[in-house]
Parts: C-alpha cells; structure tokens; sequence
C-alpha cells in the first residue's frame, strides 16, 4: 500500500527552513535573492500569500531585515533568509532589532567566504559575526542544524524563542544542508508546542511598553493597538522615550544580556553520541558534526572511546555543559569548516589549552569522517592509549 | 469640527532639544494640525522618524512612535504597512537620513507605492552631526566639510522620487505655513507614496556657515529663493541654480502596494 501519511517529506534543507518558519506561524518574509539561500524565499513566495502572508522582495538585505523588524513590530512573525554577504548588510539592524526588542528569526546558509567567496559551496565561518557582528553589547540566541529535520525543527525553535524572548534569532546553516535532499518528519501547529508573543491585556492611558516582566521581557502593544508604542534604537527608559541617563542605559544594556543569558534552559541542549566514558569529545555543530557522528561510530568500532558533542545552541555558548564534557576526556577535538571559531570557544570556557585540538577544514569541501577520525587516531596514540 | 492637535503631543516632554529657530518643531507641528484635521485617531497614527535632529520628533508625540536606523525609515515602514494596512504612518527624515544613506529606499518605497506620507525637513545639511553638506546642500554651499564651497552638484530629490513613481509630490517652505498644511493633507489622503519636502532652516549651520543671519532672517532668505513651479519652469538653467520651485509635482491615484499585492495573488484581501 503507499503511504497517505503527508506528514512525511523528502525536503532539501531550504525548503524545510521554509516550511518549517511557515509552520511556527510565520506570516512575512521579506528578502533578497543570494546562494545558497535563495530556495527560502522562493518557497515562501509561493505558500505565504495562500496562508495570507506577505512575501516581499526588497532592494538589498538592509531592506530586508528593516521589513521584517517592521513587519515584527506590528504583530506578525517574520523572517528572512540570506548568506555571508547579506549578513553583513544586516548587522547594524540586527542590533537595533536587539535593542527594540522585535522578534524575527534571520537564517543564514552560510558559504565560503570572506567577500564573494565561492558562492556555491559551504563553510562555517560566521560563528563569530553572529554573535558579535553588530555593535556594542548585547546577548544573541544562534542554533545550528546538522540535518534537514533539524533546519525544520531548529526554524521552529528559533521562532518559539524570538517570541518568548522578543528577541531577533539566526539559524546557521550551510550551503550543503541547503541542498541536501532528506525525509523529514512534519508537524501540524497543533501537533507542536507554538509560542507566540505575549500580548498587554488592559488597555491604559500611560502603558508602558518597555517595562520588563519578571522574565526581563517587556510586553509591547503592536503598531496599531489601543495601548501606544514607542520604539527607539537610542538608549529609553520604559515608556519607549529615549534618555542618555547613565542608570538607564547600564540597566537597560544589562538586560538586554540578560533575558538572553538568563534563559538558556529554554534553549535546545547539546546532543551527545557515542562512549559515555569517553577519552576523547569531539565537539562540533551543523553540518561537520555530521561528519564527526559517522567518524565517532567507527572509532567507536575500533575501540576507541570517543564521543560526541553536538551543539544546536551555538550562542549562547553553552559553557557549563561544555566544561563538565570536556572534564573527564584526556583530549577535546573541535571539528569545524573554519579556521577555529568554537575551538577558541572551548578554550575560553578554561579548559587546558594543550587538552584543546582543533580539526579544520576551509577550503570549500565538507570536512569528512575520515579526517576526524585520522585525527581522533592521531590523538589517541598521541596520548598514549592502546594501539588497536 | 476637528480634534485638538494637543492630543497628539507629549506635553511632558517639553521643552525639546532643537535650537532656537530650528524649523523642526514647525514642521511637526504642522504635521500634528493636519493630522488632527483629519481626525486621525491617535492609536492609528504612527510617526517613524529618521536618524538626526528631526528624527527627535518621535520624542515629543505619543501617538504610535518608531525610530529605526539612519536612512532606513522607508524599509520599515513597507513591513509595517504591510502588516498593518490600517495604519496612517507619517515619515520624518532629514535631508540627509533620505536623500543620501537612505536614497535607495526612498526610490523602492516611491516604485512601490507605498502607502505613507513622507515628510522631508531638508535643512540643506546634516545637522545633528556638525553642519557637513548633504546631497540636496546646493552648490557652492560653506559647511563644515565644504570651507571654500560645496563642489559637487544638489539634486532634486521630488523629481527623483516622482520619476520613481510616486503618487504624490510637492514641495514648500517654513514660510509657507497654511500651505506646507495643505501639502500634509493632500498627501495624506491621496492613498499611495506620498513626498512633501520642506525647505526649513538650520541658523545653527548652514545659516551661520552661510553667513545668512538669525532664524528670522533666514526664513525671510528661504522665502526670496523660492519661486512657484510655474515660474521656475520659465527661469534659465543659471537662474534655476539660485532658486528652489515649490508647488505639486505630482497627484496620481495609482494602486498602493497593498492593494495591487492582494489583487494580484488572490483577487481579494483575504486578511479582511
Ligand atoms: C549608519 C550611520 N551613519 C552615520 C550616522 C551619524 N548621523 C547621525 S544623524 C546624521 C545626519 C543627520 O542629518 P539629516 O538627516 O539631514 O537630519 P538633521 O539632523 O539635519 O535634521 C548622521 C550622518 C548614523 N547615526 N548612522
Ligand atoms: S543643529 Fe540645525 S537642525 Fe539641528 S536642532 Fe539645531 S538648528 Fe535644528
């Protein structure tokens, strides 16, 4: 008999992002076309409007997230799609989306770069602009997909978190999960756990929309509402007015961190394969964690006691869980297609420099089992365990 | 009769930052009477300001109030009208915030015809930050970063945004009191972009860079520059350098964005 059941798909990892934003209630997108991401917005183009969305193409990535934090700010979910260069188009609005508090989600399919780079192929070398790429202090939530269910279930998160925090999320994946084809298992919104902003619910003359709530997250009217909204990017007090007060904009900056900081058991914790008691953890995230699982498994084989550490919350870096992993490992592998982003994480988290190696690879080609676990074996004869 | 433009103010926060003789809170007082003419509730009037002395006027308002980043007030506006088709948003950006970081939207949002009432202060310099030359400085202007007299060419930026595609053009003055609130409501109701320049000064710079004298002298100056479009129309090409035109450029009645997204993909709004 075939099977009815429409819940399950065989979906690239673009379109799953897109389904899967559309899933969390998403109503606008607004973007601009660039590889590896572009199939997010074309799927978008074509299901939004159906579900009354709005799609809208604008003249260049500031646009893009300016409309979606505008879009944000009067009541809908919304979210855009982009890579390298777009993302640093982005930067300064992402920061105002931060200070204004706009839920929005920005998936970035990371390429090779810096610049142009090669379009086409992947890397995984914007760790740090997402998390430090807009100015001045502020707390960030990045999660990390290493397949398409996790770009479909990891878009979803990413929109529950943005509301719940009112704060602007970013996916990183990859121009291979971008295009990988895989079955990916989807939900209805009622079969899942949607969170949507929290809403005023008097109406009063002198609301005040940027008054925390005990979470640190202030409950703002949309555009529109009875209750008034003020929005700035310059330091405000709770009504929304702007102030160069000292006390409130060490508060309000404080905050900003906070919420973010303070509200990491809301966000998906690392995923562990392999050894329990292992010699050696590998640490990696997106698609190279792919790799690293399948090379786990196979030292794993060969009776090498290694495991790994996959990360789908890549900021906040989660800092008490990779200390207490890295604790009773003899050596730490970090595997990453960049130049050795995390791994320079994983160091500040005060794990012993020398216990730390990273397994890079930048130039364009997924890194692949086989690397790892050369390096995995180079490590554990290194150190002095039994040869197999 | 209409409503009191007082309602609209934030009286607390008075007084407010400008200079004496700054044209700015003219302007947006302005904007307020008309607004209150066309007894627009004040939950459904939202003021998004620019980045620079204007963009201060989102301070002293308490209707719906947004503040984005330099020059991309059009952008954000296209999502919240989009989202909020309802809304009567009116648009505050300096001379610089739009006719230079914020050209390209001012361009997209004018093709797009996006439902706003684009309002534009052009002091003829950057004032918040020190009195440099902008894109609509004329020529041969002094400021700070034109001591021996601006070398490059002004542009016109309503021809630039009718020829974008904009719904609605004019432009007037400071002077130009009654007129600059007639503009407001024309452009307010004419559904579809809408672009009112308002040439105003800045005795802070360009008056006192230009050696134009105080606030007073300088709206007299702005006065004597400017000619009806008519007039203009017939001057030379060097006798058109020393004048601004104002007047209505445009009046169209072409679809808004809104309007043409929801025919286009459903043949209806189905968000109604
Ligand atoms: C991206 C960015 N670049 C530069 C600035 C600095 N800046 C603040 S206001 C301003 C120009 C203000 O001039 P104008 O738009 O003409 O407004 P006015 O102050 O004259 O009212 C500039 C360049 C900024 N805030 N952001
Ligand atoms: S510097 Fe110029 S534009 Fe700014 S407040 Fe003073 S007079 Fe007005």
């Amino acid at each position: 008999m075939m099977n009815k059941d429409n819940s399950i798909k065989f979906l690239q990892g673009n379109e799953a992002c897109a389904l899967g934003g559309i899933t969390a209630g998403a109503r606008f997108f607004a973007g601009y076309p660039i590889s590896p991401a572009s199939e997010i917005a074309e799927l978008s183009s074509l299901l939004l409007p159906q579900r009354g969305g709005i799609y809208l193409q604008m003249e260049d990535e500031i646009a893009s997230i300016a409309a979606v934090i505008g879009a944000s700010l009067g009541g809908m979910k919304a979210f855009t799609a982009t890579s390298g260069p777009g993302l640093s188009l982005m930067q300064e609005n992402i920061g105002f989306a931060v200070m204004a508090e706009a839920p929005c989600v920005i998936i970035n399919v990371q390429r090779f770069g810096p610049s142009t780079g090669v379009a086409t192929r992947p890397g995984q070398a914007d760790v740090m602009t997402t998390r430090w790429g807009t100015h001045g202090d502020h707390g960030i939530i990045v999660l990390a997909p290493t397949s398409v269910q996790e770009c479909y279930d990891l878009t979803i998160e990413a929109f529950n978190l943005a509301e719940s925090l009112r704060t602007p999320v970013i996916l990183l994946t990859d121009a291979t999960l971008a295009h990988l084809r895989e079955k990916i298992v989807t939900r209805t919104d009622k079969e899942l756990s949607i969170i949507s902003r929290q809403k005023p619910d008097q109406v009063t003359e002198d609301y005040q929309p940027y008054r925390p709530g005990p979470d640190g997250v202030p409950v703002l009217p949309d555009f529109g509402d009875q209750n008034i909204l003020r929005v700035t990017g310059l330091i405000h007090d709770h009504d929304g007015y702007s102030t160069p007060k000292p006390q409130t904009a060490g508060d309000l900056v404080h905050r900003l961190q906070q919420k973010i900081e303070g509200a990491t058991s809301l966000m998906p914790a690392p995923r562990y394969f392999g050894s329990n008691d292992p010699e050696i953890l590998i640490i990696s995230f997106g698609i190279s964690a792919r790799s690293a699982r399948e090379a786990v498994n196979r030292a794993n084989d060969q009776g090498i006691k290694a495991r790994l550490m996959q990360l789908p919350t890549i900021w906040p870096f989660p800092e008490e869980a990779v200390r207490y992993a890295c604790y009773g490992a003899s050596a730490v592998l970090v595997a990453e297609m960049n130049s050795g982003q995390i791994c320079r994480e994983v160091r500040a988290c005060g794990i012993q420099r020398e216990k730390v190696v990273g397994v890079n690879r930048a130039d364009t080609a997924v890194i692949t089992p086989g690397e790892i676990l050369k390096a995995i074996k180079k490590t554990w004869f290194r150190w002095g365990f039994h040869p197999i | 009769m209409s409503i009191d433009y007082s309602v609209y103010l934030a009286k607390e926060r008075l007084p407010h930052l400008w200079c004496p003789g700054c044209g700015h809170g003219i302007i947006l007082k302005n904007m307020l009477i008309s607004m209150a003419e066309m007894e627009i509730p004040r939950e459904k009037a939202l003021l998004a300001c620019g980045i620079g002395c204007s963009g201060r006027a989102g301070d002293y308002v308490n209707i719906h109030r947004f503040q984005g980043t330099h020059g991309r007030t059009l952008a954000y506006v296209t999502g919240i009208k989009m989202a909020h088709p309802e809304l009567k948003i009116f648009c505050f950006m300096g001379d610089g915030d739009c006719s230079a970081i914020g050209i390209g939207h001012l361009i997209h949002a004018a093709r797009r015809n996006v439902d706003v009432t684009a309002i534009v202060p052009n002091n003829l310099n950057y004032g918040m930050t020190g009195g440099q030359f902008s894109p609509l400085t004329p020529g041969e202007s002094l400021t700070s970063t034109s001591r021996s007299g601006k070398a490059e060419p002004d542009m016109d930026l309503c021809r630039l945004a009718a020829e974008a595609g904009a719904n609605y053009v004019a432009r007037t003055t400071i002077y130009h009191v009654v007129e600059m609130k007639k503009r407001f409501i024309e452009a307010t109701n004419n559904k579809g972009f809408s672009l009112v320049e308002v040439i105003t000064p800045c005795p802070t710079y360009y008056g006192r860079y230009n050696q134009l004298g105080n606030a007073h002298k300088m709206i007299e100056w702005i006065k004597d520059k400017t000619v009806p479009l008519h007039k203009y129309e017939e001057m030379s090409v060097k006798n058109q350098e020393q004048h601004f035109w104002r007047g209505k450029l445009v009046e169209k009645h072409k679809p808004d964005l809104y309007t043409r997204y929801w025919q286009h993909e459903r043949g209806m709004d189905h968000r109604a």
